[in-house]
């Protein structure tokens, strides 16, 4: 039951504040989201650390097609409702001193997001989990569309038009495998014994119509065009939601459906998939080099993470997807603190040109100290919570290639010439025009750089909880991987 | 059979109106007679009676009249400016009520003369309400051009079942089935009478290539009468088109399947294609009906226990949609002075509710969930896969990418645009619970797809 609670109550948060106007509306939503944390830790405190899937709910939802209203959650998906649940209020909070147009709507919409985004990961049907990531996709396309920055009809519609290809090509991969369940069912565990029936070309089909929907939503290159647009014009909750929480939808996918579904297609196509992550992470790398809009820089990066993730997973060994795990919450935390500081900057000085910017460490000591932590966390210094995933996920790569993993170690050296580069650009040297005055950090502001430094410091020291809550899930999981494919 | 006697009735009682001037109590009659209908028709459930073997009353001819008499309540709602002039009202009533009474003999005929006489009694009325506005060229332009194009059809669907009774001797539809099948000593004008009463009934339901008639005729025609087109005639024609190529056809499946496979991906393809560069959008959703019926096509072509009931619920659902857009649609035009893209700027602001019922009607019909038009599109995908026509899905799928890409122009132009007035457009109560309707109807039919998807 706490499962269906962890779905419908921000739905019904979302509704009821439809009804709300005024500025009361942000402080609603956010005690709403905080609310829905707190039950999703009474899940933890609930949760079995063992492989099995728990809190499940199974209820008859179209029968004569076999669909089911089925959810549950194992350590995998605990993780991610975890990331949902704990980013969600922080980016309401991110948001206390904007006047958006429309309040109601805007916080409705983020509720109504969050929805969706916890039925992706608590899905156990393949059409509830179709139907939920569809769902996600309309939220966050009028987030955009209206509070987004210049030229965002343009942009939002590319974002919109190029998930919902990989997405149809998703419904079209899973009315596939429907046919080929022996009782015409989606439920998951029919099918993934339907893909694993298949031969190799066939799974190998199932893969690219799976693989494209993940690639786009994460993205992967090169579906990755609409990507740095979308993070840059949209709202800076929109793009946190964005990169934060949504990009997961795309690993978690590869996760929980493409492994299990078509081992013999993912095993393959590894090679080449990866090789495109690497590919990824590299060129995306270079690019943010040579970016001067701060958002942007962010946004390549974002690229570059995900390309490990994405390779992490599909080099199908424990390490790989405990990483990728590891990675996920880690990313999702500290992109959602660096575009905040990103926002900051902007309200702050009007510009995210980082060339124009320069000395405000001395003008403000206390924020420099906070972005370095948070910058840290992202470039994976040892005891920050970035290091312990990218350690082993390029572990899991370099079991899978040593040259794919060569390259894509890449990330981290060119992570730190951006970040570190970008850092000295912003905050060392001397003060410029635009940043003559810096104003003191506001009461929210520290709340939110405190919460995500603290779990950036924490988690980099002590990651056992987050290790130990995904462990026998994905042990389970990467072991019926190579018993597919006969390792 | 009850509502094919109650609708003939309805639209006598119309006529009536004028000697016995009740024109102003016309407008209930008929809703409380059409409601009244809907729920008689639905006594025939699983009774299967059959009339002089001229008619069937199954439970395919149930499920199907209940869609066309439950839409035409809506559309009756929608269409209450149609009904506001006083020349030439009770015609208007007993057109559309005869028209409707055609639409169930389509539904529910078991031989090819009754196919006949329904396509002309719901034709002719057509005929008629679309050029319905006198004074303006185009709607007489869209008359004369349905007319034209529609007796030419008609020709094509006698001459085909001429050549079938030809080689037959039998109008009856089960006693044709049964010579037919399994028998290779077929002559062969048999075939070419299915094919060209395939030509016939494609052209009924304007597929590509004999689709010319429609963008020409859906613009011109009163918006009221356009949706009816889309919406009614639409329906009935695919459940004519699914009761003769389903049951008596089936045994020569292979001759016709690829023609119709062709002509499904034109039918997707050009209908897509050619909405995006439309600048009216009442031409733009003429293109999109185009395009909807290649999907209900695929259903067709996949000849399997799903057909039936895809069809049905897309038909369902695409006439809801409908609806609503042609709804906001008309509304809209009449304030704004024309139907382009840029009078829908700004709707979001000046009237909230009509921006969400066209953003609902409008997704359904793009077919995102958790709407109607998402799950009648999943379901007519499983049928084609079922089948076996993987290409065709994708196809399909590509299809319905291009589709968003005009429906979310509208979409756009509403929420994202600046209107170049804040006056709120004055929308009357009726139009305001149908859009309320539609919304619920919409996303119900979305989420609880199942007890419609189990009648047939």
């Amino acid at each position: 039951m706490i499962t269906l609670l962890l779905i419908f109550f921000p739905l019904v948060a979302a509704l009821l504040l439809l009804m709300v106007k005024g500025e009361q509306v942000k402080k609603i939503a956010f005690g709403a989201a905080v609310i829905e944390f707190i039950i999703s830790i009474a899940a933890v405190a609930q949760y079995q650390h063992n492989a099995d899937t728990q809190f499940v709910f199974n209820m008859p939802w179209i029968t004569s097609l076999g669909i089911n209203f089925h959810v549950g959650m194992d350590g995998i998906s605990l993780l991610l409702v975890l990331l949902t649940t704990f980013l969600v209020p922080v980016i309401i909070l991110t948001s206390f001193k904007k006047a958006y147009s429309n309040p109601t709507a805007f916080y409705s919409l983020i509720l109504a997001m969050q929805f969706a985004l916890i039925g992706v990961f608590v899905s156990l049907d393949g059409f509830l989990f179709y139907v939920f990531w569809e769902l996600a996709l309309i939220p966050i396309y009028f987030i955009c569309l209206l509070w987004g920055g210049d030229d965002r009809a343009r942009i939002t519609f590319k974002f919109f038009i190029y998930t919902l290809a990989g997405s149809l090509l998703m419904l079209a991969g899973l009315i596939y495998l429907y046919q080929h369940t022996a009782s015409h069912t989606f439920d998951i565990a029919e099918l993934y014994a339907a893909g694993r029936t298949m031969d190799v070309t066939h799974q190998g089909y199932v893969f690219w119509l799976m693989f494209m929907a993940f690639a786009i939503k994460m993205p992967v290159f090169p579906f990755h065009t609409w990507q740095p647009d979308t993070y840059t014009t949209a709202p800076t909750q929109g793009t946190m939601l964005l990169s934060g929480i949504m990009l997961k939808m795309g690993t978690y996918g590869v996760i929980r459906w493409l492994l299990p579904i078509a081992p013999l297609g993912v095993e393959h196509w590894a090679y080449f998939a990866i090789t495109l992550a690497v590919i990824g992470i590299v060129y995306t790398s270079c690019i943010a080099i040579a970016q001067k809009d701060f958002k942007r820089l962010i946004a390549y990066s974002s690229i570059a993470h995900v390309g490990l993730i994405a390779a992490g997973i599909l080099a199908g060994n424990v390490q790989g997807v405990q990483g990728a795990m590891i990675q996920m919450i880690s990313h999702g935390i500290n992109v959602v603190g660096l575009f905040f500081i990103v926002d900051m900057l902007q309200t702050r000085l009007g510009t995210r040109n980082i060339d124009l910017m320069g000395g405000i460490r001395n003008l403000n000591p206390q924020f420099a100290v906070l972005f370095l932590i948070v910058l840290l966390g992202s470039v994976a210094l040892p005891l920050t919570n970035g290091f312990i995933g990218e350690f082993l996920l390029i572990n899991g790569v370099y079991q899978f290639n040593a040259w794919l993993a060569a390259f894509a170690g890449l990330t981290v050296i060119l992570g730190a010439v951006y970040m570190l580069r970008s850092y000295q650009s912003i905050m060392l040297g001397e003060t410029s025009v635009v940043t003559a005055t810096f104003p003191p950090l506001e009461g929210y502001e520290k709340a939110v750089l405190f919460i995500i430094c603290a779990a950036i410091i924490v988690f980099g020291i002590y990651p056992k909880p987050l290790l130990d809550i995904a462990e026998p899930s994905v042990v389970k999981l990467v072991d019926g991987y190579r018993t597919a494919i006969g390792k | 059979m009850t509502a094919l006697i109650l609708l003939s009735a309805l639209g006598v009682i119309a006529l009536l109106a004028e000697i016995f001037s009740f024109k102003k109590l016309l407008y209930p009659v008929v809703i409380l007679g059409l409601i009244t209908t809907f729920v008689l028709n639905l006594v025939d459930w699983n009774t299967g009676k059959t009339w002089y073997g001229m008619m069937h009353y199954d439970n395919f001819a149930v499920a199907f009249a209940s869609v066309l008499i439950g839409v035409s309540v809506l559309w009756f709602i929608m269409a209450e400016g149609f009904f506001k002039e006083e020349s030439s009202l009770t015609d208007h009533f007993a057109l559309i009520l005869f028209a409707l009474a055609g639409g169930v003999i389509m539904v529910s005929y078991t031989n090819m003369t009754m196919l006949f006489l329904g396509i002309e009694i719901l034709s002719i009325p057509m005929y008629v309400l679309a050029a319905s506005n006198k004074e303006d060229v185009y709607s007489n332009e869209a008359g004369f051009k349905y007319l034209i194009m529609g007796a030419f059809s008609t020709g094509f669907l006698l001459f085909g079942i001429t050549l079938i009774y030809g080689a037959t001797g039998s109008f009856d539809l089960t006693t044709i089935s049964n010579l037919v099948t399994g028998n290779s000593a077929v002559p062969s004008m048999f075939y070419v009478g299915v094919l060209l009463m395939l030509i016939a009934m494609v052209f009924k339901v304007s597929a590509v290539p004999f689709h010319f008639w429609a963008p020409d005729v859906y613009q011109g025609a009163p918006t009221s009468v356009t949706a009816f087109m889309a919406t009614i005639v639409k329906t009935a024609a695919f459940a004519a088109f699914l009761r003769l190529f389903t049951v008596t056809f089936a045994g020569s499946a292979g001759m016709w399947i690829d023609v119709l496979w062709v002509i499904a991906a034109l039918t997707l393809l050009v209908g897509n294609i050619t909405a995006v560069v439309q600048t009216s959008t009442k031409r733009m959703l003429a293109y999109s009906s185009v395009a909807h019926a290649g999907y209900m096509l695929l259903a067709l072509i996949a000849l399997n226990q799903f057909t039936n009931s895809s069809v049905l619920f897309y038909a369902l659902a695409y006439s809801i949609g409908s609806i609503a857009s042609f709804g906001v649609l008309s509304i809209v035009a009449k304030s704004r002075g024309n139907d382009n893209t840029d009078s829908f700027n700004g709707l979001a602001k000046t009237n909230p509710l009509l921006a969400i019922a066209m953003t609902v009607a409008l997704l359904s019909l793009a077919g995102i969930p958790p709407t109607a038009g998402f799950f009648a599109k999943y379901y007519i995908f499983t049928a084609a896969f079922a089948s076996g026509y993987g290409v065709l899905v994708l196809i399909a799928i590509l299809a319905s990418l291009i589709g968003v890409y005009y429906y979310f122009r509208i979409i756009i132009a509403m929420f994202f645009k600046e209107a170049g007035t804040s006056a709120a457009i004055e929308v009357s109560a009726n139009h305001k619970i149908l859009f309320v309707i539609t919304i619920l109807l919409t996303v119900a039919l979305g989420l609880f797809p199942d007890f419609i998807i189990r009648l047939l």
